[in-house]
């Protein structure tokens, strides 16, 4: 393994397609140790449980090896292994959830202002008053209490940082629906995490 | 003039800098006279950073060294 890890690292992510494509094993390694990190996160977003997100990180790797001849360079490899492991992990929810079924495209209920309760200014940088692992927890523990349909949508676009479309692509939602579902996911957060960060001493009234 | 429900609908298209310059402009005056609505954008607009600003922890060894194992054996190879 080691010499895979000097020979492999300035290669752009379709050269090691092009490698894995002619069943390269150190290339398509590579590509692991490129993006593992950030599909388990995702992983462990979407299904909440760490056993599963670790299922779902090999599952995904695993099926895209498998399937490297169907990757055809429409979109960046990244892109399309999240589509493969939000899949395999809404798949894994939907087992765990096997009373009430998990579903990204029922319509979203109710009027968005009702979202907006507090009204607090939060400190200039609330992660300054946090250490990394506390941090970390406040804003895991936040995006648990999220509904799948919205979590899904926002750890695409804001954890992840893919676009509307390539989150909509990966999602089989339309750009309208992404829109909507991260609006109120945004607004959600923003309150939960009001809690936490609003400026000490503040009274909701200096600001009404 | 956008009234307060109006700005809430333009919000993300402001903060993701996808709403064109007229749209913008009207977001803009709107939270520089309301105080409630620069307080929404604003610790909306930080909701997206913190989370932005987290990097993804490293993968357990052991978790990286089956995965790597199994892509090997696939390959006929030796892990």
């Amino acid at each position: 393994m080691a010499a895979s890890e000097s020979l492999t690292p300035a290669l752009p992510d379709e050269e090691l397609v092009t490698r894995s494509k002619a069943g390269d094993g150190d290339a398509f390694n590579e590509l692991i140790r490129r993006h593992d990190r950030k599909i388990l996160r995702l992983a462990r977003h979407i299904t909440g449980n760490e056993e599963d997100a670790e299922d779902v990180l090999q599952e995904s790797f695993l099926n895209a090896f498998t399937h490297i001849d169907r990757f055809e360079g429409n979109s960046k490899f990244y892109t399309w292994l999240v589509r493969i492991a939000v899949n395999q992990a809404l798949m894994k929810l939907r087992k765990r959830k096997s009373d009430r079924t998990v579903s990204l495209d029922e319509p979203v209920q109710g009027e968005t202002e009702d979202l907006v309760r507090e009204i607090a200014v939060w400190e200039e940088t609330p992660e300054s008053n946090y250490s990394q692992e506390e941090m970390r927890r406040i804003l895991d523990d936040a995006i648990e209490t999220l509904e799948p349909i919205y979590r899904t949508v926002f750890v695409l676009r804001d954890v992840e940082d893919l676009s509307t479309e390539e989150t909509a692509a990966a999602l089989d939602l339309s750009i309208p629906a992404v829109k909507s579902r991260l609006l109120r996911a945004r607004l959600q957060l923003r309150e939960k995490l009001t809690q936490f960060f609003r400026r000490k001493g503040d009274n909701v009234f200096a600001y009404l | 003039m956008l009234t307060c429900k109006d700005f809430l609908g333009w919000l993300n298209d402001y903060l993701d800098q996808t709403a064109d310059a007229e749209t913008r402009q009207q977001v803009q005056e709107h939270i520089t006279n309301c105080p409630n609505c620069w307080v929404v954008y604003n610790t909306t607009k930080k909701t997206v950073e913190v989370y932005k600003g987290m990097e993804a922890q490293p993968v357990p060894e052991t978790l990286r060294k089956k995965l790597t194992e199994l892509i090997q054996a696939r390959c006929g190879k030796k892990g």
